[in-house]
């Protein structure tokens, strides 16, 4: 069974998994990192979105193998001290959540759009979310609240 | 509002911290000592029999711990599960209600029917030893479209019911619904199909049980809406062991709309699998078991007729529906297309006589029960698209005619011809205030925009009504449920004066731990930061229900009203006590007791502290501790209703639509949140567009479910929608407490046939008459080039 050095949330793992183990997988079962849901089969609800080096990415989509020696921010790891991430702050003012379980890979990947585009507009908003699925929403809070989190993000408070 | 954090304040949510920062709690989330994982071998086929399961490879297979078949199940004497709700025939005669074994026992009677369970000590050994169980399936004749299996000659479900009929239902008055088409001007008619869509809550159904030998006590983690209810089913028929052996936990549920307030197998299958294996057994679903196992929405085929007098009075209603069940009766099946849907058929209209026919039908699918407004959507959009219809086969204004036919204000109670009594509504108010809002006077100038750009803009509306809390109990009773619709809440004052509320009710995203807080806050003069809210474990709360049918605040919220109500009396005994005054001359106000007219006062707190540390106190009259339970039964259905208005946008060279703009009025009643409220309103809007524009559960002839993924089947994503406008026109509810109605459906409800008759109008100068739902783009391109053709001839 290989072994796996990354980095997770800031710390370094290290993990023993099979080769067909996903990186979900890997944060789920084998790091009880929860927060990072896997809501279809297809790569197509974007609930298991995580960071790999910065950028968004669907871990149910990639081998955990692939990640070796990347650093990986999941939602536990976007939150420093009490407080919570602009962003986080941004979904719960807005209500931009219902039953909670997109919301990691909606945060997370709103984060990954906030670091590109310091005020998307709602258009570019909506396109960029195309890959995240929420069923409660209708996505109308949603995109205040990503919207919003960019801003304070970017400095805009 | 005598608190900032009370009813009608913006309070944010409570329960949004744990999900932000990934600390949900989730059924896949838990992971027990020594579990172990559950996959199951389902049917490809829609209808075979099943000669054989030979599992040797199987068992073999590392890690296999066992492999459980049907014969397994009827050898333990595990139930059948139940149907929680028998509708009888016209003639009186039961509904056919076939067995439904929790594993297939000699045939599969759907594509995902289960047929063996592979319990690993790993999810990833399960899955490999699954694919090694070989099943020797003789495929039958099979029927996949509610379409056929109407035809006669039809493959047969079950033997036992010829022509697949379950039941043939009926309600209203025939004769006097004969006679007012008799004496109609006009008669306008419309045959309609509901589209079959799944529910897809985000969070799979997951189920993981475990069997504690040593005490014979069981736990199941399940995603319910409703895990009493969900006990009830596995004591008294399923799993056959008593409630107080059997603890069943709904955690954080991701969503339900529906789809998770049924008994479904598994949950039993892991429980028992448990006691078999000795250790806890985890079963999670992916999403194409999701599609092929959760129970479907809708599947309707009606023919409707609408009565008219020469000035466009209503005169009466008749309707035929048939309504597919799918292979096996899920929970609350039998109900929806009777019960919720054609005691719905009078709308917000008055109407002097309806007649309205339901047939019940198995197919070879997955079970089809209640979906997010459950029968109520099916009802609505019938009437709207004949209520369109009728203006345009008239010539009259679409909003005159449904104000000409909207029960006044001045009407209420209204009883209508097929059962339900409305105590309160403004159907008026909500019709202008959607109007103006959606600046309707300016339409004319927005579709000459939208023509200018090469554009086909419409304008479509529905006004509506649904029915919300289900009961009352004794009602339901004598219509065929099988359980009581009442809600249970428990409210226990701590001695130094914060609040932990168990309520029966299940939160899975409509934030009742923020709602219901307020609540408490409102009543007691307490902060929202010192109430709890608990729920979704039947160890912790004494009884309930759970949450469907928009019944939360409306029943749930009264229970707790009642718990309030007996906390705030016996507090007043105390402060009479302690402030050496009589009881009648003692209120409560914003958090004190008072001796009413003077300024001696005791807080809350210095009550509830001397309820559980009674030196000083009233001990021969009054117990001590500050604690209250209270049932809540309610007298009546409470009936939201309102105005959608919806205005598309259509390409006619690519047939794509455009949801310009969606502006709703409703009438949810009393508003605790409005924040929370507004955020029900847009997921029910969300899904009642995705099933106008997108959404199908696409069956063949056979059975195969066609679309059963995401890449098939098509979810509302972000850029699919607009932004909503939502406003509220409050009428209060008669008969509970709060004055609530309920708000969770009313978008799913209202906005469909909106959708359809905006799309429809903006065709309709192409000479488009008929489309169906999901509008899809190459429907409506295809709707566009035929309507050219035909012109062209």
């Amino acid at each position: 069974m290989p072994k796996l050095t990354l980095s997770v949330n800031g710390q370094p793992r290290t993990i023993d998994c099979a080769n067909a183990t996903l990186l979900v997988e890997a944060l789920r079962e084998h790091l009880g990192l929860t927060g990072t849901h896997v809501g279809c089969d297809s790569s197509q609800c974007g609930a298991c979105t995580v960071h790999v080096d910065g950028r968004s990415v669907k871990s149910c989509t990639m081998l955990a193998v692939e990640a070796e020696g990347a650093a990986i921010t999941t939602i536990e790891g976007l939150a420093t001290g009490g407080a919570l991430h602009p962003m986080q702050a941004a979904f719960k003012e807005h209500h931009g959540l219902q039953c909670g379980f997109c919301t990691p890979g909606m945060v997370m990947s709103a984060c990954d759009l906030a670091a590109r585009n310091a005020a998307p507009s709602e258009g570019e908003v909506r396109q960029w979310l195309e890959g995240n699925l929420c069923r409660c929403t209708g996505y109308h809070n949603i995109v205040k609240a990503v919207r919003a989190g960019a801003g304070d993000m970017n400095g805009g408070k | 509002m005598s608190n900032a954090q009370g009813i009608g304040a913006a309070v944010k949510r409570k329960e949004d911290r744990r999900f932000l920062v990934g600390k949900g709690q989730y059924t896949d989330d838990v992971t027990l000592p020594n579990q172990s994982y559950a996959v199951f071998v389902r049917s490809p086929y829609g209808h075979a029999k099943v000669n054989g399961v030979d599992a040797k490879a199987a068992l073999a297979a590392p890690g296999v711990l066992a492999v459980l078949t049907g014969a397994d199940v009827a050898a333990d004497g595990l139930g059948g599960i139940p149907c929680g709700w028998l509708v009888k025939s016209k003639d009186g005669s039961p509904m056919v209600e076939p067995p439904h074994p929790a594993l297939a026992q000699g045939k599969v009677r759907h594509v995902g029917d289960p047929v063996a369970m592979v319990i690993a000590s790993t999810k990833a050994a399960a899955k490999a030893a699954a694919a090694l169980v070989e099943v020797d399936y003789e495929p039958l004749p099979a029927v996949g479209l509610l379409a056929n299996a109407i035809v006669p000659g039809a493959p047969q479900v079950w033997d036992e019911a010829p022509g697949n009929v379950c039941f043939d239902w009926h309600i209203g008055d025939p004769a006097t619904t004969d006679a007012a088409f008799a004496k109609a001007a006009h008669v306008v008619e419309l045959d309609l199909v509901n589209n079959r869509v799944a529910p897809n809550p985000m969070e799979p159904r997951a189920a993981n049980g475990n069997f504690d030998g040593a005490n014979d006590q069981y736990t199941l983690y399940t995603t319910s809406q409703n895990p009493h209810l969900t006990r009830l089913l596995l004591a008294a028929f399923t799993l056959k062991v008593p409630e107080h052996k059997l603890r069943v936990i709904a955690p954080d549920v991701g969503g339900g709309f529906g789809s998770k307030i049924f008994h479904y197998a598994e949950e039993l299958l892991v429980l028992w699998a448990s006691r078999r294996v000795g250790r806890p057994v985890k079963w999670t679903s992916d999403r194409m078991e999701a599609f092929q196992t959760d129970a479907h929405g809708r599947d309707h085929i009606s023919n409707a007729k609408l009565a008219l007098d020469a000035s466009g009075k209503f005169l009466g209603l008749r309707v035929h529906t048939y309504a597919a069940m799918g292979a096996y009766l899920s929970t609350f099946a039998p109900a929806v297309p009777t019960y919720l849907y054609a005691t719905l058929l009078s709308g917000p209209y008055d109407f002097p006589a309806i007649y309205a026919e339901v047939k019940a039908i198995f197919t070879n699918t997955v079970a089809v029960d209640a979906y997010r407004g459950a029968g109520r959507p099916e009802a609505t959009y019938l009437l709207e698209r004949l209520v369109e219809k009728a203006a345009r086969q008239l010539g009259m204004d679409r909003v005159e005619l449904r104000r000409k036919n909207l029960i006044r204000a001045d009407q209420f109670p209204y009883q209508t011809q097929v059962a339900l009594q409305y105590d309160i509504g403004d159907y008026q108010a909500t019709l202008d205030l959607a109007l103006k809002e959606a600046n309707y006077a300016g339409y004319a100038a927005r579709a000459a925009a939208s023509q200018a750009n090469g554009k086909l803009r419409g304008f479509g509306m529905s006004t509506y009504i649904e029915a919300c809390g289900i009961a009352p109990s004794a009602l339901v009773g004598a219509l065929g449920a099988r359980a009581g619709l009442y809600e249970a809440a428990n409210v226990r004052v701590h001695p130094t004066g914060s609040v932990t509320v168990f309520t029966g009710t299940h939160s899975h995203g409509q934030g009742h731990e923020t709602t219901f807080a307020q609540l408490i806050a409102d009543r007691l003069g307490v902060s929202t930061d010192q109430v709890e809210v608990v729920h979704g474990d039947t160890d912790r709360i004494p009884f309930g229900m759970g949450t469907y049918g928009s019944r939360s605040a409306s029943v749930g919220g009264s229970a707790i009203v009642k718990a309030l109500d007996k906390i705030v009396d016996k507090g007043k005994k105390i402060a009479a006590h302690l402030l050496e005054a009589s009881v009648a001359d003692i209120e409560f106000k914003d958090g004190q007791y008072r001796v009413v007219g003077t300024d001696r006062v005791k807080a809350f707190g210095e009550v509830a502290f001397a309820a559980y540390v009674p030196h000083n106190y009233p001990i021969e009259t009054v117990e001590p501790g500050l604690e209250e339970s209270a049932f809540y039964d309610p007298k009546n259905f409470t009936f939201p209703g309102g105005t959608h208005l919806v205005e598309v946008e259509i390409d006619p060279d690519t047939g794509v639509v455009e949801v310009a703009s969606v502006t709703i009025a409703d009438d949810v009643g009393v508003i605790i949140n409005p924040m929370i409220v507004d955020g029900q309103a847009h997921g029910g809007l969300a899904q009642g567009i995705g099933q106008a524009l997108l959404e199908e559960a696409v069956y063949d002839a056979e059975g195969q479910l066609t679309n059963g993924t995401y890449m098939g089947y098509c979810m509302p994503r972000a850029a699919d929608l607009p932004n909503f406008k939502v406003g509220n026109h409050v009428t209060a509810c008669t008969h509970n407490p709060l004055g609530i109605k309920g708000v969770g459906e009313v978008g799913a409800i209202g906005v469909p046939p909106a959708v359809i008759n905006a799309v429809l109008d903006a065709l309709a100068p192409l000479g488009v008459t008929d489309i169906s739902m999901p509008a899809t783009p190459e429907k409506v391109w295809r709707a566009i080039q035929a309507a050219k053709a035909g012109k062209g001839a």
